[in-house]
């Protein structure tokens, strides 16, 4: 019990899969403009990643290893992963349309979202049973959650200074997440 | 950012402008010398060329609803040869890129391209573009990862005889002691990567001020659309 849960703290804090491994950088710069849209997409993340991580994981391990299969190992997880993100479209859409506006392009955008593939391919070369990969996944995903609201509460506050001009937009973006990555090496020390 | 639905390819300077963020999770894992990065922009390239020129070819055959999860069949196909190839030919590279390898797949650029060009024009014209695309990404990861290998341990070319066999004596050390050993961390990778950003801005935005101001329009010519949105 105490490795998962050094598992957990470890995927959250000292080896955040966003600021220390470059997972999931395309939604993290995309939607994490507004904290509300980052809520969502966090949200989203976690049910995205938590599902086909376990899916991902146990198809890995019972039907590709066994029958020696897994030089298709990345289509089957994009297969997987892109059913999983055409349902949550379909299920937000449903029960809750507003949001499901304001994520707009980055919705269809998660299936190529490289934290949750990177997790199924991790998971399969790492992970030695399920409740670990379980454990694994739901860190990443509480790691990613956590780095994408703190970097879209930063942004909402970098709204109201007077950014040098070049530095205006991306840029300037690019600096807040280069200093959050800073004070997350700090982490570093606790593994 | 991501607006893939929204962007222009045509212009080799838009491309120059949207290959860091569209590419940003390889572009700043990769980066850190410049062999990684080289070896990484050569893979993407060929996917991108294979992926797009299929897509083109295909194009008046898929349905809107399938769309999406068809793109990310082909360009995984096409990643999954890319990345057996890499094994083949050198394996200490393909262990070097590690996980960012079969990652390619996951590149925004690529499905972007996709969705944005491939998906609308002949296969060779989307074949053009996407070398212009691939091109324009390899130069700035090479840039970004000579940079950040000279800081960060001082030396250029570490390695080099990986992937071209003929480089063995390429490596020349810059700087005796590594002046700026933050580059080789996350950290000093997205710092860098905003300073270069900020760099092109900044002569973009030069020329602009020497020319003299455009004409203002007449009041009431031009229609403006209102969507609501900002």
């Amino acid at each position: 019990m105490a490795d998962l849960l050094l598992l957990l703290c470890g995927a959250i804090l000292v080896n955040n899969v966003v600021l220390t491994q470059y997972l999931g950088l395309c939604p993290f710069m995309g939607a994490g403009g507004r904290l509300e849209t980052a809520f969502w997409m966090a949200a989203l993340t976690t049910f995205v990643l938590t599902l086909s991580a376990a899916i991902n994981y146990v198809i890995y391990r019972y039907l590709l290893l066994p029958f020696d299969l897994v030089f298709l190992r990345l289509i089957v997880f994009i297969f997987v992963i892109a059913t999983i993100v055409s349902f949550s479209d379909l299920l937000l859409r449903k029960i809750a349309p507003l949001p499901h506006k304001m994520l707009g392009i980055f919705l269809p955008l998660s299936a190529s979202n490289s934290l949750i593939l990177g997790v199924a391919l991790l998971n399969g070369e790492q992970a030695n049973s399920f409740i670990a990969a379980i454990f694994y996944s739901v860190g990443a995903a509480a790691g990613f959650s956590l780095a994408i609201v703190l970097f879209a509460a930063l942004r909402e506050r970098l709204v109201m200074n007077a950014v040098p001009v070049p530095f205006q937009g991306a840029a300037i973006s690019l600096v807040t997440a280069g200093l959050m990555a800073l004070a997350f090496m700090g982490f570093a020390g606790l593994g | 950012m991501t607006a893939t639905a929204t962007l222009n390819f045509n212009s080799c300077r838009d491309k120059l402008a949207l290959t860091p963020l569209l590419g940003l999770c390889p572009l700043l894992a990769v980066s850190n010398s410049a062999i990684s990065a080289l070896t990484l922009g050569l893979c993407t390239l060929s996917v991108l060329l294979g992926s797009s020129f299929c897509i083109s070819l295909l194009r008046n055959r898929f349905t809107p609803a399938l769309r999406l999860p068809a793109y990310m069949l082909i360009i995984a196909s096409f990643t999954s040869c890319a990345e057996f190839l890499l094994q083949a030919y050198s394996y200490a590279l393909a262990e070097r890129l590690g996980l960012f390898l079969p990652l390619i797949v996951s590149n925004c650029l690529i499905l972007g391209h996709a969705e944005s060009f491939a998906s609308k024009t002949p296969p060779l014209h989307a074949l053009r573009d996407a070398l212009g695309l691939g091109l324009s990404f390899i130069l700035v990861l090479l840039v970004l990862g000579m940079l950040r290998e000279a800081l960060g341990s001082g030396r250029l070319f570490t390695n080099m005889d990986l992937l071209l066999p003929f480089a063995t004596n390429w490596e020349f050390i810059c700087f005796n002691s590594p002046p700026f050993p933050l580059a080789l961390t996350p950290s000093g990778a997205f710092l860098l990567l905003a300073f270069l950003i900020a760099f092109k801005n900044y002569f973009d935005q030069r020329p602009a001020q020497h020319q003299p101001a455009p004409e203002p329009e007449p009041a009431g010519s031009k229609r403006v659309r209102v969507t609501g949105q900002v």
